[in-house]
Order: structure tokens, then C-alpha cells, then sequence
């Protein structure tokens, strides 16, 4: 057993490597970049066997990386935030290619206005897109998380695209312990990729992702991604049922922190769950029964293991590290589609966004809240959402504005 | 000193054709002609990786004319699928997983419109990683599949449903942006000259690396005109001068053919109903003077570098 100090980054490239990825079409972004570097670098002296091709952009790499999955090789790639979005047009092509290809996303806020740190805006933006998505709250979790996405999209009743999400910086560039999986003992968990039916070869031609005209075909072909995406929620639980038997650690669709016997509960994923969690020892310690339910799975959406996680509860609070504009937090309406009309759900659900752009969110917002939920366990009336932010982040905010001038300008403007 | 072709002369062409009949391409179709003796020469060792334009509908479910394999992408990034299919194809050649002869030849096909615009620059990174494939671009001058709206390839004065007065810009120079990346072969072709065409994608498929041809193509619906004229106006954007037939190869630029003399561009322009208002209620003397000018210029050009 090999136990290393790595960075988020680091385990996603030795997941990629443990993971017996051979081809590697990449193109740079913040935070993702350390990634292909240390891939890159293994590839260069030797360490590791493998092919990489800097293309010149995500949307050009996306395609190569499906079609070379589509040729019948093991593919791996990664990119961030902008990246994705700029590949989004292929990455809901090559999740129609119905291709295994695994791929990691660093999740950063999205432009405008442009930044570095992370929130879930570019990962939910490929929530519909076909590809299955793990999002890994620790460099363990990453690791490990890879293998299970090779395993899980390569398996034939799948064959669509795994992404694997992990933050940026707070992740990404935060050194933890990690149990890397025996090499030796990966095969075990992971056969050499069967092509199947899908590979091009020129005794056997085919035609791979032709038109359709008319809604009948696409209806059929798309209902069938949906399904397959579906079936890969049988697919995690056998995965991590081999994974625990062979490297010990063991992993559900949606991991649970002392919520068992909670009155309230948080919804989170990320990293940054992690303080929530470390939120709840703390309330736990001052007697409130709160605990935490963070998706591990995100697609498919995990709707039966959420409800058996949430029933039952007084009330439920949802941590959006994300805003869709107009409507609010993405999570929070995921989870209310599964618990709606379902015997004993929680009554109150509560929404929070916080934590956009790497904004942190600090014991004092999840005591608050969890507070606030209790109250509203009580009166059965539930608050309207929130948008974490402070008096000292306005008042901060209120400085940089002055420097701006923009205050000012608006008050010519106005003739007032 | 050029190699000996085994396309001498017209009954060397083969008589027996690889694409089939059937497909969605229009009446007239100058593009699919192209494609149709490319694929003749190619041959079925290919898998065909095609971008966003007409000839996607030429493989629409259940059916296709390819014999070989097909791969569509998108848009802008078909040289990049040829890039992960090549790959591909070699690591498992190195491993052993298949044998040379599952190997195939990685065709990209696209129109003018990803090839002159959204789709450049994945085609400039394939060239300059060196990819070994074909590029083929059916240049129709125009969106074509959309209703002929204006491209980084439409002509000067050409009517399209986008530049309803004619087109006031210049029509990109590919070949020149192409050569500019000194690749191992660039040409220029148009299937009314069956011949010059053949000649050519043999001598680019008996090449390794980016191997680019670009394929005027004449279009009834988009051009405006009979389909029936499909040939004699390609073979007048030869004899025009206006559709130069050339290749480019170790940094050498050749004409294959030179006409001379050379129509008056007039000739081909007034065939096509998008350069009538050239013509007609009124004579626009000062844009086909432009066009000719134009024209004579890049001959002049030609034969002042040829000494």
C-alpha cells in the first residue's frame, strides 16, 4: 500500500494513470493545468505508457478525446470552468456517441466577471449533457473516484462519458493524505476495455453518430442515453461494491454524516461539504441533532438514495454552491423533484447559495441556518432563500466600488 | 519530375463507383461529384470524419453510401476527431490490438463554411501537430445547407441570402492559409476536371501528413442555375481563370493547368442567377471589371513567378 501526500490535482492524474488511460488529448486551463502536467511529465521519462496531444482547444480536445474512445482506446482528459463550456457542443456529442471516455473537471466560477475559484456553475452545465458525473470532496475520494468512472462507463449497459468533478484550489491545490490502490490489484477491478461494437476498423466498417430525420429515431436514441444514464446508478453500486472488497474503502451514491438520528439536515456537495461537516460536529457538540447528506453521485441523480437519506427529517437545508439565474439554487430544486409527493419528506426545505467564486461559507451561516430550520420545523412555515453574504463583505465590497467610482458615475448619470 | 499516374488519360478513371446512389444531396450537386471520385481513388480503407454542411445528410439513419466508415462531429472540430481516431488507430497498432490491415485511412470532410471559418482553427493545430490525413473540403461558396448565406468563401458580387445586393468582401484565400502551414500537400480541384482531380488525391494518398484538397463546387440552389450546368460551369471557373487548379508541395506552388486564353470571367459569371444583378436591369460594368481585374492580376502574379 502506497500512502503519498497529493495535491486534488495529483490524485486525479494518478487516477487517470492507475486507471490505465493510454491516450490523453489535452488543453490547459486554471486549476486544472497541474493535472495534464503530471501526466505529461510520466509520459516523458517513462513512468507511465501513454500518447498526449496538446489540441487547440477544449472543443477540438472533447472531440478528439470521444473519437479516439470511439475507436476503441482508453481515453482520459481534463478541463475546468471555461473549458468545459467552450467544449459543451461536444461534450453532449461524444455522451451521444454513446463512448467510455472519463474525464475530469475542475470546478472554477464562471466569467463574467472572469475568475479563478471555484463554484458548481460549470459542472451543473453539463448536467443534461448524457455524461455521468461524480464529484469527489476529498484527493482520496479523487482517486478513487476515477477508477470507478472507467469501470462505470466502460461497462455495456452504460457507455456513456464519467465526469469527475473536484474543486478548484480548495481541492485542487490542497495537499492530503492519500491510499493510492494497489496497481497490481487494479485489474481485478477493472478489465482492459471491451471496444464491443464500437471501434473502427476497416474489415468491419461502421457508421457512428449519423443524422436522424424526424423526432421518432432521435426520441429512441435519446430516450436510450437516458436509460442507460439510469442504469448506471446499478452500475455505481456494483462498482463500489467490487471497490470496497478489493481496496477496502467503501463508497455510496450519496454519503451520509451523522444524519442518521438529525433533526435537520444539510445538503451539500464538493468540498466544501467538508465544512459543513465539520459545522455539524460543532452544533452537535451544542446539542443541536443536525447532520449532513452530500451527493457523491450527481448523475444519475441518486432520487431513491436521497429519499431514504432525507425522510423522515424536520427539515432539510440545501447548499447551493451554484446560481441559476432567475430561479436560485440548482441542488435545491434536484432535490425537491425527488422527495415531492413521496411519503414522509421532510416538510421544510430550506435554500442557501453560498460559496460562489470560492466565497467561503463559516460556522456561523450553517449554525444560523440550521437554527432557522428548526424554527421553521416548528412553525411549518418555510423561509424564502438565501444568498449568503455578510455586512463585512458589503462593506468591503462598498471600498472596492468607491476605488471603482462606479457609485458615483451612477449618480451623475441619475442628475441626482 | 512527377511520378507516372495511373490516371493517364479519361477511360483510366474508374468506371465503377464506390459511393452509392440515393442520397439527399441536391440535383446537380457539384460537392457530392467531388466526393464520389475522391472516394473512387481513396478507396474503402477509410473512415470519412465529416463536419457540420450538406454532406452530413448524406449518412442519415439507417442508410449511408459509404462502404467504409463514418464519424460525424461537428461543426468546428472535425480534424480534431481525425486526430483522435488516428491516435487512436496507431496505439493500437503499436500494441498489437489490431493488425495494418484494420488500419484505415482518416478522411476529414467538411464545407466551405467550417473549413474557411469556425472550423480553421482545429484544422491549423491538426497541421501543425503534423496529422497524417486527408482534408477535403466541398467549397460551395457559401452556407449552403442553410439557404446560401454569406461564408468567408463567398465571392465578390455574389448574391447570397444573407448579402441580398452581392457580396461586397473577397473570397478567403484557404489554399495560401493552408500552405502557409507547409503541409505535405495542398490542391485545389473541381470534379468537372475528373482527371486532374484523380491525379491528384493519388498523389495525396501515396503521401504521409496533413494533406489538404479543396473542391470548387458548383451548387444549383445556392448558385442559382439548371443542374444540368453543373459541368460547364465548372469547366468555365477553369477556363475563367477564376478557380486556379494548382498544388503545393515541399514549399513548391504548381499550376496543373493554365488557361490560355483565358474567358472573360463574364462567361461563367452570368450563367449563375447569383450574379445576375450584375447583368441585369443594368449592367454593373465596375464589379465585373472588379472580378476580371481580380482574375488577371493573380495570372499576371503566376506568370511573373514563373518567370
Amino acid at each position: 500500500m502506497t500512502r503519498l501526500l497529493l495535491t486534488g490535482n495529483a490524485a486525479a492524474a494518478w487516477g487517470a494513470r492507475l486507471a490505465g488511460a493510454e491516450y490523453f488529448p489535452v488543453f490547459p486551463i486554471t486549476p486544472q493545468t497541474e493535472i495534464i502536467e503530471t501526466l505529461g511529465q510520466w509520459i516523458d521519462t517513462g513512468e507511465m505508457e501513454g500518447r498526449m496531444v496538446t489540441l487547440d482547444s477544449e472543443h477540438s480536445m472533447i472531440t478528439a478525446a470521444g473519437a479516439a474512445a470511439a475507436a476503441g482506446v482508453r481515453t482520459f482528459t481534463a478541463t475546468s470552468s471555461q473549458g468545459l463550456l467552450y467544449g459543451m457542443e461536444m461534450l453532449y456529442t461524444v455522451a451521444g456517441w454513446r463512448v467510455p471516455l472519463v474525464m475530469v473537471n475542475v470546478s472554477r466560477g464562471l466569467s463574467a466577471p472572469i475568475t479563478l475559484e471555484p463554484d458548481h456553475n460549470d459542472i451543473l452545465a453539463a448536467r443534461d449533457s448524457g455524461c455521468l458525473i461524480l464529484h469527489a470532496a476529498t484527493c482520496q475520494e479523487t482517486v478513487d473516484a476515477l477508477l470507478l468512472a472507467t469501470r462505470i462507463a466502460e461497462d455495456q449497459r452504460v457507455r456513456l462519458p464519467v465526469i469527475v468533478n473536484l474543486d478548484g484550489f480548495y481541492l485542487s491545490f490542497t495537499r492530503e493524505p492519500v491510499t493510492l490502490p494497489d496497481a497490481s490489484l487494479v485489474n481485478r477491478f477493472l478489465p482492459d476495455l471491451d471496444p464491443g461494437d464500437y471501434a473502427f476498423r476497416a474489415e468491419k466498417p461502421v457508421s457512428e453518430a449519423v443524422a436522424v430525420l424526424g423526432g421518432g429515431p432521435y426520441s429512441y436514441f435519446r430516450y436510450e442515453m437516458h436509460l442507460a444514464s439510469q442504469a448506471g446508478a446499478t452500475v455505481f453500486d456494483e462498482a463500489v461494491g467490487d471497490f470496497q472488497a478489493i481496496f477496502g474503502r467503501a463508497y455510496e451514491q450519496v454519503q451520509t454524516y451523522r444524519s442518521d438520528d438529525a433533526d435537520v439536515v444539510f445538503v451539500q456537495m464538493g468540498s466544501f461539504a467538508t465544512k459543513a461537516q465539520d459545522a455539524v460536529d460543532r452544533l452537535r457538540e451544542d446539542g443541536v441533532k443536525v447532520g449532513l447528506v452530500r451527493p457523491f453521485l450527481i448523475r444519475p441523480w441518486p432520487g431513491a438514495a436521497l429519499r431514504a437519506a432525507l425522510g423522515g427529517k424536520s427539515a432539510v437545508v440545501v447548499m447551493d454552491q451554484n446560481l441559476s439565474m432567475g430561479m436560485g439554487g440548482v441542488l435545491h430544486s434536484e432535490v425537491a423533484s425527488v422527495l415531492y409527493g413521496h411519503a414522509d419528506m421532510p416538510p421544510i426545505l430550506m435554500s442557501a447559495v453560498g460559496g460562489l467564486g470560492g466565497r467561503d461559507i463559516v460556522y456561523d451561516e450553517y449554525a444560523a441556518l440550521a437554527h432557522q430550520a428548526l424554527d421553521a420545523a416548528k412553525t411549518g412555515e418555510c423561509p424564502p432563500p438565501r444568498l449568503l453574504y455578510t455586512e463585512n463583505e458589503l462593506r468591503e465590497m462598498r471600498k472596492f466600488q468607491a476605488i471603482a467610482a462606479v457609485e458615483a458615475l451612477d449618480e451623475k448619470e441619475d442628475g441626482s | 519530375m512527377t511520378k507516372s499516374s495511373r490516371f493517364e488519360r479519361m477511360k483510366d478513371l474508374p468506371s465503377a463507383h464506390l459511393l452509392g446512389a440515393g442520397t439527399a444531396m441536391c440535383a446537380g450537386c457539384g460537392g457530392l461529384e467531388a466526393v464520389k471520385e475522391v472516394y473512387d481513388v481513396l478507396g474503402k480503407k477509410t473512415v470519412f470524419v465529416n463536419a457540420a454542411g450538406c454532406m452530413t445528410l448524406s449518412a442519415v439513419y439507417p442508410f449511408t453510401p459509404f462502404q467504409g466508415s463514418w464519424l460525424y462531429t461537428a461543426m468546428a472540430s472535425a480534424p480534431a476527431g481525425a486526430q483522435g481516431v488516428r491516435d487512436a488507430l496507431d496505439i493500437l497498432k503499436a500494441k498489437g490490438r489490431i493488425t495494418d490491415d484494420d488500419d484505415l485511412d482518416v478522411v476529414v470532410l467538411t464545407g466551405d463554411g467550417s473549413a474557411y471559418g469556425m472550423g480553421l482553427s482545429a484544422t491549423s493545430g491538426a497541421i501543425e501537430r503534423n496529422l497524417d490525413f486527408l482534408y477535403l473540403c466541398y467549397d460551395n461558396e457559401g452556407y449552403g445547407n442553410t439557404g446560401q448565406q454569406t461564408s468567408g468563401a463567398t465571392p465578390t458580387g455574389a448574391r447570397t441570402s444573407t448579402s441580398t445586393l452581392g457580396f461586397t468582401g473577397d473570397k478567403k484565400d484557404l489554399f495560401s492559409i493552408w500552405a502557409a502551414h507547409d503541409p505535405a500537400y495542398v490542391a485545389t480541384v473541381i470534379a468537372s476536371e475528373p482527371l486532374d482531380l484523380a491525379r491528384k488525391i493519388e498523389k495525396a494518398a501515396g503521401l504521409k501528413g496533413p494533406r489538404l484538397i479543396l473542391a470548387l463546387s458548383p451548387c444549383p440552389t445556392g448558385w442559382d442555375y439548371d443542374p444540368k450546368d453543373t459541368v460547364a460551369i465548372g469547366h468555365l471557373a477553369v477556363k475563367t481563370g477564376i478557380w486556379p487548379l494548382k498544388e503545393y508541395i515541399d514549399g513548391k506552388i504548381t499550376h496543373t493547368r493554365i488557361p490560355h486564353p483565358r474567358v472573360p470571367v463574364e462567361e461563367y459569371l452570368k450563367l449563375q442567377g447569383r450574379f445576375k444583378h450584375l447583368f441585369e436591369p443594368k449592367r454593373d460594368d465596375a464589379t465585373i471589371a472588379d472580378i476580371q481585374a481580380h482574375v488577371d492580376a493573380y495570372w499576371a502574379e503566376v506568370d511573373r513567378e514563373d518567370g
